[in-house]
């Protein structure tokens, strides 16, 4: 009897150990994070994209500065946050990414493929979308995230989003909601928010595009959906399509009243 | 020419603080590529910073800085207004000069 | 006598038959210029000999700060500072990575001995801040355990 109290009390004290180690190195991985905090090589790309959208390029060698993101020709403070959206001019909904290419092909005269041209950049190869959504993005810092979703369109595009979250794939049989759709659940030592809780749908959504230090470069949420697909083992979406462009609204309303806070700095 | 620098230098007191992002790959030569093929060793390895004409810092980079290499420090003497210049300069000889007001 | 003592008897005694042989100058080993020697050594002793060191000591004028975990080693930030006074020169080394000596700093008058950079780590590893301080070599060492290795595999 004595015997199998003492293992008992040996197993709680391990088990509580063992939580407590969790927590410090969540705690541990917080301080890291902190400390990276200040100096975000992000502020690169910012500056970069910055120069490029005042760039006249393409053969109609204008700027982007006309380019409507949402709240008229060139506004760029504040448009990211009252993205994705319902656009007139298109009747459709698009996100930042996809609008960014409908700009580039219309005012500029690029080419659908210029346009969509290394979305993710590397070390051979710089990025021109990164940068122009690292500078678009910045100029909302501080401001709450608002995705309208007044229009039909907006509405169907966050149901669709919504269903894709849901749906399950791939040869693993992966959803969205697989690792996303329960508080508290961890792949090894990265947390993974649940989408379907505000408080973490807001800290999630708030902190993209980012520095990811693991890729050396400033990755949008373009890149983000495409790299869960890739994990998912599902097949690569097309870039700035309208099923990521559904599952960014589903996301971004989920995240409503967040305070903006990228372009951020991860792992 | 390298890719253009942050420089933020803000004066506290009487010592300004200096914060610099630098955009480079700083490769260790180490790495490979999707083929297989190490990628050659292409790094900042040095860099000067100097408040107007005199240096306040010289230092020697090896291939272990991280990528986009942030860098902080501090010193006395400098007044709002003044330039703070930061040069580096690579191992293929590549070279970068950002200044910066002191605020 | 244990193993430290006999490497540094072992490093002075090299070190001083080179100076004495008027092999080695010691301003020699202290100039800007980017010394392959010392990018090359395999240790935080390696390098101070190749520093022209011949001994150093743990200090608690030397203070290195660091996360003790770091999610990713490509990118770990640390801070080095020196109480002593008369330091002219700091250095960043990680001593588990391929070559120990990350990043060095020559400190004129009118700067703080103290900077802040990022560092590779391959893998959990004691990372040691190096300083020289009227002469003195001054270390000050913490383990920063690393959860995915840093050099871009």
């Amino acid at each position: 009897m004595n015997h199998k109290l003492l293992a008992l009390a040996g197993a709680l004290a391990l088990a509580q150990a063992m939580v407590h180690a969790q927590t410090s190195s969540t705690d541990e991985i917080a301080k890291y994070r902190q400390m990276l905090a200040d100096g975000n090589p992000a502020e690169l790309w910012e500056m970069r994209g910055e120069e490029l959208w005042k760039t006249k390029a393409g053969p109609n060698q204008v700027s982007l500065e006309r380019c409507d993101l949402g709240l008229g020709p060139g506004v760029v403070k504040g448009a990211y946050v009252t993205l994705p959206r319902y656009f007139k001019d298109v009747n459709k909904v698009m996100d930042l990414e996809a609008r960014l290419v409908y700009c580039r092909t219309t005012l500029q005269g690029l080419t659908q493929a210029e346009a969509t041209q290394t979305p993710f950049g590397s070390t051979a190869k710089q990025s021109t979308i990164e940068a122009l959504v690292a500078y678009i993005t910045s100029e909302s810092r501080g401001m709450k995230m608002a995705a309208p979703t007044g229009h039909p369109l907006e509405k169907q595009a966050y149901e669709d989003g919504k269903k894709l979250f849901y749906l399950r794939g791939g040869s693993h049989d992966f959803a969205c909601a697989t690792c996303h759709s329960a508080d508290g659940k961890r792949i090894r030592l990265q947390e993974l928010p649940n989408i379907l809780n505000p408080a973490n749908a807001q800290m999630a959504y708030t902190t993209w595009p980012a520095y990811r230090v693991s890729q050396g470069e400033v990755r949008t949420m373009q890149h983000r959906l495409n790299d869960c697909y890739r994990q998912q083992r599902f097949p690569e979406p097309v870039y700035a399509s309208d099923a990521l462009t559904a599952l960014t609204m589903f996301l971004a309303k989920n995240a409503e009243g967040g305070v903006y806070a990228a372009p951020a700095l991860k792992r | 020419m390298g890719n253009p620098m942050r420089i933020r230098a803000s004066l506290t007191g009487d010592t300004v603080e200096v914060k610099v992002l630098m955009r480079h790959d700083m490769e260790t030569g180490l790495r490979k590529d999707a083929a297989g093929a190490l990628i050659p060793a292409l790094f900042i390895k040095n860099l000067v910073a100097k408040h107007k004409d005199k240096v306040v810092l010289d230092a020697n980079f090896g291939p272990s800085v991280s990528k986009d290499p942030f860098l902080s420090f501090k010193f006395k003497g400098g007044a709002a207004g003044d330039k703070v210049s930061i040069t580096w300069t690579d191992t293929a000889g590549d070279s970068r000069t950002d200044e910066a007001s002191i605020t | 006598m244990n193993q430290q003592r006999r490497n540094v008897m072992r490093i002075t005694a090299a070190l001083g038959a080179a100076f004495a042989a008027g092999i080695l100058h010691p301003r020699d080993v202290f100039a800007a210029e980017w010394n392959a020697a010392v990018f090359d050594a395999k240790s935080l002793a390696a390098a101070v000999k190749a520093l022209g060191g011949d001994k150093f000591d743990v200090s608690a004028d030397v203070a290195i700060i660091g996360p003790d975990i770091a999610e990713n080693g490509a990118v770990v930030p640390v801070s080095v500072s020196s109480k002593a006074p008369g330091t002219d020169f700091m250095a960043i080394l990680v001593d588990k990575n391929p070559s120990a000596m990350s990043a060095s700093f020559n400190i004129p008058p009118g700067t703080e001995p103290a900077v802040t950079t990022r560092v590779k780590m391959a893998s959990t590893s004691d990372v040691h801040a190096l300083c020289r301080a009227n002469g003195k070599w001054l270390v000050a060492s913490k383990e920063i355990k690393v959860t995915l290795g840093g050099c871009g595999g």
